[in-house]
């Protein structure tokens, strides 16, 4: 599904974080948002899946966001954000189930469907050993799985991962990062993340999307986004580009 | 597909459900053999069965013996399985609804707020010269208004209000409205001494022997309450997850609270009203609960009704005879078991109060 991001405009507490936005990722395409702390990444992510109020307009496959139900919503759109929640005591299996909230009624409980929803995730994403166990008993990289699992049973066809990484070593990062790239393939999902490492962002995304005050500064193939000139510009960072095998090496220098 | 026995979503399992039947049966039998006048259990089974239609069991009890079965033990104890399941399940759901382990409805000011509003209406009504011993009908209603009135309150001022917000934060809000509410009903009591005596004696908790009227006046907001809480156990989990993540998930979490909120303080008001202030009920019975049968509240709500009537028809139970002939109020048991136990929560918190 296409998601199609024009003129978006936030303001959190009054104070405007984003000033007219214009974002496209086509269906199957991986668009990573980078940009310095305080851009607004965060933010934009948020209002697309619809967790914010804005002015503009955010299109999921030609509808409007806000012409559809939550519900209908959160089986087009899954979020995993920057710090998930981990209700204390809950098994892996439970959180898991938790991403067919939009398909079981209100007041409810899971079909036989839902319930192999889940094992079909939890086996494709090597989960299954963990689902009796205690989510808080998990490593960092476990963890990061399983909030994988929640958003891929929701079977949105978008998925928005704000820091996906951030909490992980650079081993379990790259596994993780894999991870979704192998889904994105097979399932034909399109991705939407935000991501600090600059070297990682180039190497998974097909596109980037350089955000600086709210503003969309630069965007484009991750060679034509990451320039010494640009990251100078918004990072206000001496760096050294170097052309990798999958997209320009970051690397930091002394001045 | 093969599935091991673990890898089954958190259900009520049936051996808890039989669990909490048995405690709930062998509670009111203990209710009902133990007092002034100790009747042998196994005859006290006999005359509960008498009550149904078409069973005729002779018991070998005596007519007195039986009237003080029917007459003035089971009144007492079903109202005990009431309160108590209540005061359980409202606490479970209070701590589900603010993500908070010490939610309960006293250390919110639900149960002050609630008292206010009975201690207006008995004040009135002893001034207005009515002295009949059953509390009126609009006593709920009254506590209800005052139980919405301080959690909203205490919400405001816990939660809305800071950014910073921990666990404690709601906690110490709480204090704060307990404290103002508790200062309006003692203002409100000097105001009217005559009403003085009835009103310490229900404020200090006690389940009264007023034969089936307060049962009656207590059940439609029971079940009401048990019905609304027991159908949202999945969202309450779902709300686990912060407000956040259950918007993208596709559920309405400020609507969901509200529901629970309404529907706990209905149930809390209900048992303040006929009860008075009996607490921690609401801390203990969740916390055991979520130890041993898990931390869902698909297990949890169902059990808190049925664990929570049984501890404190055993509460009460104790209240009436550690101390023969006198009563010592059940709140104040409560209060004797309930203290230790939150230091132990606050404890096991660790860190997460900071």
């Amino acid at each position: 599904m296409t998601v199609h991001v024009t003129g978006l405009r936030v303001a959190l507490d009054g104070t405007p974080i984003l000033h007219g936005v214009d974002l496209t990722v086509a269906a199957g395409e991986w668009v990573t948002v980078i940009g310095p702390n305080g851009a607004g990444k965060s933010t934009l992510l948020r209002a697309v899946g619809g967790l914010l109020p804005f002015t503009g307009t955010v299109t999921i496959a030609g509808t409007e966001l806000g012409r559809l139900a939550r519900r209908a919503r959160a089986r087009r759109v899954a979020t995993v954000v920057q710090s998930p929640v981990v209700p204390p005591g809950m098994a892996v299996l439970d959180y898991v189930l938790l991403g067919r909230t939009p398909y079981i009624a209100p007041l409810g409980r899971e079909s036989a469907a839902d319930l192999t929803a889940v094992h079909d995730v939890l086996r494709r994403l090597d989960l299954e050993p963990f689902a009796s166990r205690r989510l808080e008993t998990l490593s960092g990289g476990e963890r990061q799985r399983v909030f994988l699992a929640r958003a891929l049973a929701q079977g949105a066809s978008v998925l928005l991962l704000d820091e996906p990484t951030s909490a992980l070593d650079i081993g379990h990062q790259q596994e993780v990062l894999e991870l979704v790239d192998r889904l994105r393939r097979e399932n034909g999902l399109t991705v939407l993340a935000t991501m600090h490492d600059l070297t990682t962002a180039g190497e998974y995304a097909d596109r980037l999307v350089l955000l600086a005050d709210g503003r969309v500064a630069a965007a484009g193939p991750p060679a034509d986004v990451l320039t010494e000139t640009l990251l100078a510009e918004h990072y206000r960072v001496r760096v050294r580009v170097i052309p990798g095998d999958h997209g320009p090496l970051v690397v930091p220098v002394r001045g | 597909m093969t599935l091991g026995p673990a890898a089954r979503p958190a259900r009520l399992r049936p051996l808890w459900l039989v669990a909490g039947a048995v405690a709930v049966v062998a509670a009111a039998l203990a209710g009902l053999a133990f007092g002034p006048v100790t009747l042998p259990p196994g005859s006290v089974a006999a005359e509960l069965l008498n009550l149904l239609p078409g069973v005729r069991i002779d018991s070998g009890l005596t007519e007195r013996e039986v009237a003080i079965i029917t007459e003035l033990r089971l009144p007492r104890v079903v109202l005990g399985l009431i309160v108590g399941g209540m005061l359980a399940l409202a606490g479970t759901a209070y701590q589900g609804v603010f993500r908070n382990p010490l939610a309960d409805p006293h250390l919110l000011g639900v149960a002050s707020g609630a008292g206010l509003g009975v201690t207006a209406v008995i004040a009135g009504r002893v001034a207005a010269g009515d002295a009949t011993t059953n509390l009126p009908v609009g006593v709920p209603v009254a506590a209800f208004v005052g139980a919405v009135g301080a959690v909203g309150l205490t919400y405001l001022l816990g939660v809305a209000g800071g950014r910073g917000r921990s666990p404690a934060t709601l906690i110490l809000a709480g204090v704060a409205v307990s404290a103002f509410l508790d200062a309006a009903q003692t203002y409100l009591m000097q105001r009217h001494v005559d009403s003085l005596r009835e009103v310490y004696s229900w404020l200090l908790g006690r389940l009264a022997t007023a034969g089936w009227h307060d049962v009656r006046m207590v059940l439609p907001y029971a079940v009401v309450t048990a019905a609304v809480v027991l159908a949202h156990r999945r969202v309450l989990d779902v709300l686990g997850v912060g407000d956040a993540e259950a918007t993208a998930l596709g559920l309405h979490p400020q609507r969901a609270r509200l529901v629970l909120l309404a529907a706990a303080s209905l149930g809390t008001a209900a048992a303040v009203s006929v009860s008075g202030l009996i607490g921690f009920v609401g801390i203990i019975v969740p916390h055991t609960l979520r130890m041993l049968a898990g931390a869902s509240h698909r297990v949890l709500l169902p059990l808190s009704v049925l664990f929570g009537g049984a501890f404190l028809t055993l509460t009460d139970l104790v209240a009436r005879t550690v101390a023969t002939p006198a009563e010592i109020p059940i709140g104040v048991v409560t209060a004797f078991l309930g203290a230790p136990f939150f230091v132990l929560v606050l404890r096991s918190m660790g860190g997460r109060t900071t």
